[in-house]
């Protein structure tokens, strides 16, 4: 398993784009841009901004698409301006910034053991960030604290798991093999409160632990945009030492780069973007896992750049999974329901082309 | 040369002789959890109480009414259950020369509840009798798609696709079990404790229902240890020496769907008896499977049953669900494994 590299990313710094490649020197920074990825960059943006607007006209109360723009402005009558403003943007988005978190989340550590067919949720973090919260809903303490218990959780489960994980340096297999125990120890746990507990409240603890994003408000959004705004630039700038870092340990030492500092780095700003996702919004699944790889698919290797569209799509990716399950399905369902469902036969497809390398 | 050998044959021999005293000692072990497992409870009794309810049965005491109708069946399904699991854990290590597999790595578990939660929230059966079917149907039908899905392509299944695989379609059947119980609370509220895993509460039928399954996949793989050990040798070997290697595969993935069915459908969900088992027997044992699957026989009761009854004891008066302590007590041997090992042995 730690044989593999990600076919696009060591030899193929691909021919096809290099062409693509222009560089750019601004003052004492030269860096390269491929024009392509901006251009996809530019498309997603723009699909985001048209569902995002119509996502907003959904509802039990229509409003028609100009409203929705008055009111996002700024500029729309009072009619309008308590449901899309108070009721619906909030919950797009988190929805938006979730999915964007999960996604570049699922692209650092994809890269980072090597494998695509890893993500957060697999080693263990998500469960953390779900016993800790659950036993702090059927306990009935104070909700208000909750997101900081789960991202707590989360990240003490990290910690965990890497700590476990070392043995004179972190082999990538070592840490998903040890996430996968972490994670049945915290089912574990998890399954004892829910039995533990009368089940009025086991309830509304099993609802968070579907994962949604159906009660944010503006704190959560302003706690994402902070987050986001410390951690996207850090993970693209990673990206590049990541890359060196996927030549293999050695070759990465001996071109200059401290190996585990920066493997220490990236699983810190890793678990920090879905610890954050997982204590707003619950534990999503799929979202980290599926992302990455169309990203890949439409851009190319995982530079900084791609990592800009993995945030893009895994927002659209999250929109439409909650738009679905809010308005499209028989009854309301929150939106990590969704995600599975769309996310588990695409998984198994990717399993089933990955045969011939893994 | 005939000085030589003389001594490793006897070594051999010695260590046969050592493999076998402990295996017995083990039986005696396992008898004393059978007695105790009959004894411990929030009632507890003596051992004569305990006898007698079986062999000397009088209605009129309460104490051995107790043993009859509660512990006897509780036991019993520990017993059939702890040995399938442990069982069908080395088998599967053995088939998929892989020392990750294991019931609850292969979505067997979540297989299982999907069909259960169905099972209560579309036909509103509501007993242990009834979900037994269905949560076997579901085991199965779940441990061949992760397994199939596993398989597929020239690499084979390969230890972490199969654990891919498992994790992912139990994600998913997870997924479909929790948008059922979210709409309706009752449902969960029964789901909730069959998830948990337990050997509480299940009348004496469910132990007669699954021990057909049981007895033949037991059976199955004692008969297949021999073709297991060569199989162990890896693929290009086993077939050199003339092993249908495709075909042994395939029964033993019938054995193990069997098993692991029938525990599931008897106990509910309990991780990682069936993945520790093996490991922990094969310290003594080494990789000969015929003395390894007959330590797991013995050993995975004497593991569930002691679980059972640390889970009657801890959290007096109320029992904490076996399923919760296995994975509690796994989950690290696990971690263990997965440090000791190369990494290039996965």
């Amino acid at each position: 398993m730690s044989a593999y590299v990600l076919p696009d990313t060591a030899e193929g710094v691909t021919t096809a784009s290099t062409r693509r490649l222009k560089s750019v020197r601004l003052g004492p920074v030269s860096f390269r841009l491929n024009v392509r990825t901006l251009g996809l960059i530019g498309i997603a943006f723009a699909a985001l901004v048209l569902f995002s607007s119509w996502a907003l006209t959904l509802g039990s109360f229509p409003v028609p698409v100009s409203g929705v723009i008055n009111s996002v402005l700024g500029r729309g009558s009072d009619e309008y301006d308590f449901i899309v403003r108070t009721l619906r943007l909030p919950r797009l988005l988190a929805a938006l910034m979730v999915g964007a978190a999960l996604g570049m989340s699922g692209a650092i550590f994809q890269g980072l053991v090597r494998n695509p067919l890893v993500s957060p949720d697999i080693i263990g973090i998500n469960q953390g960030a779900t016993a800790v919260a659950v036993f702090w809903i059927v306990t009935g303490q104070p909700v208000g604290m909750l997101a900081p218990v789960a991202f707590a959780g989360a990240t003490v489960t990290a910690l965990l798991v890497y700590v476990l994980s070392w043995r004179g340096g972190v082999a990538p297999s070592r840490l998903v093999l040890v996430g996968i125990g972490i994670n049945a120890v915290a089912a574990a746990g998890t399954t004892y409160i829910l039995v533990k507990y009368p089940i009025e409240r086991v309830g509304s603890a099993v609802a968070w632990s579907a994962g949604s994003v159906y009660a944010s408000t503006w704190d959560d959004v302003a706690i994402l945009s902070i987050a986001l705004l410390i951690l996207t630039p850090l993970a693209a700038i990673l990206m590049w030492h990541l890359r060196i870092l996927q030549f293999g340990d050695d070759t990465a030492a001996s071109l200059g780069l401290p190996v585990e500092p920066t493997r220490l780095l990236l699983v810190l700003v890793g678990c920090g973007c879905s610890a954050i996702a997982v204590s707003l919004a619950g534990p999503i699944g799929f979202v980290a896992l599926m992302v990455p790889h169309i990203a890949r698919m439409l851009g190319g290797a995982m530079t900084g750049s791609v990592l800009i569209l993995t945030a893009i799509l895994g927002a659209l990716l999250l929109l439409a999974s909650d738009v679905v399950g809010q308005h499209f399905l028989p009854v309301s369902m929150p939106v990590g329901v969704v995600t599975a469902v769309v996310g588990a036969p695409y998984f198994l497809f990717l399993l089933y082309r990955a045969n011939a390398r893994l | 040369m005939v000085a030589e050998s003389a001594p490793a044959i006897s070594t051999q021999v010695g260590w046969r002789l050592a493999k076998a005293t402990g295996l017995m000692v083990l039986v005696g072990v396992l008898l004393l959890v059978l007695v105790l497992s009959l004894r411990i409870g929030s009632l507890g009794l003596t051992t004569r109480d305990a006898l007698d309810a079986i062999f000397n049965y009088n209605p009129e005491s309460y104490e051995q009414t107790v043993v009859r109708s509660l512990r006897l069946p509780r036991t019993l399904i520990g017993l059939g259950v702890g040995a399938a699991l442990a069982v069908s854990g080395a088998v599967m290590q053995a088939a998929t020369r892989n020392p990750l597999a294991g019931p609850s790595i292969l979505g067997v578990s979540s297989g299982a509840a999907f069909a259960v939660v169905t099972a209560i929230y579309f036909l509103g059966i509501a007993t242990p009798e009834g979900y037994v079917w269905f949560a076997f149907g579901g085991a199965a039908a779940a441990s061949i798609l992760v397994y199939a899905v596993a398989s597929a392509g020239r690499g084979g299944a390969t230890p972490v696709k199969l654990a891919l695989a498992g994790v992912i379609v139990s994600a998913l059947l997870g997924s479909w079990s929790t948008a059922l119980v979210l709409m309706d609370q009752e449902t969960l509220d029964q789901v909730r404790f069959w998830n948990a895993g337990s050997l509480a509460g299940r009348p004496l039928g469910i132990f007669w229902t699954v021990l057909p399954f049981m007895g033949i996949g037991l059976i199955g793989a004692i008969l297949l240890s021999r073709q297991l050990n060569v199989m162990s040798m890896g693929e290009d070997t086993a077939r050199a020496l003339g092993l249908h290697t495709g075909r042994v595969r395939l029964i033993s993935g019938v054995l193990v769907v069997m098993m692991t069915g029938a525990a599931v459908a008897a106990a509910g969900p309990i991780g990682f008896v069936g993945l520790a088992v093996p490991h922990i027997v094969r310290l003594f044992t080494g990789p000969d499977y015929r003395w390894t699957i007959a330590y797991c026989l013995v050993a995975g009761p004497i593991l569930l049953l002691g679980a059972d009854i640390v889970g009657r004891v801890v959290v007096r008066p109320a029992e904490l669900q076996v399923g919760i302590i296995t994975a509690l007590c796994g989950a690290p041997i696990l971690i263990v494994i997965a440090r000791r090992r190369r990494v290039a042995d996965l």
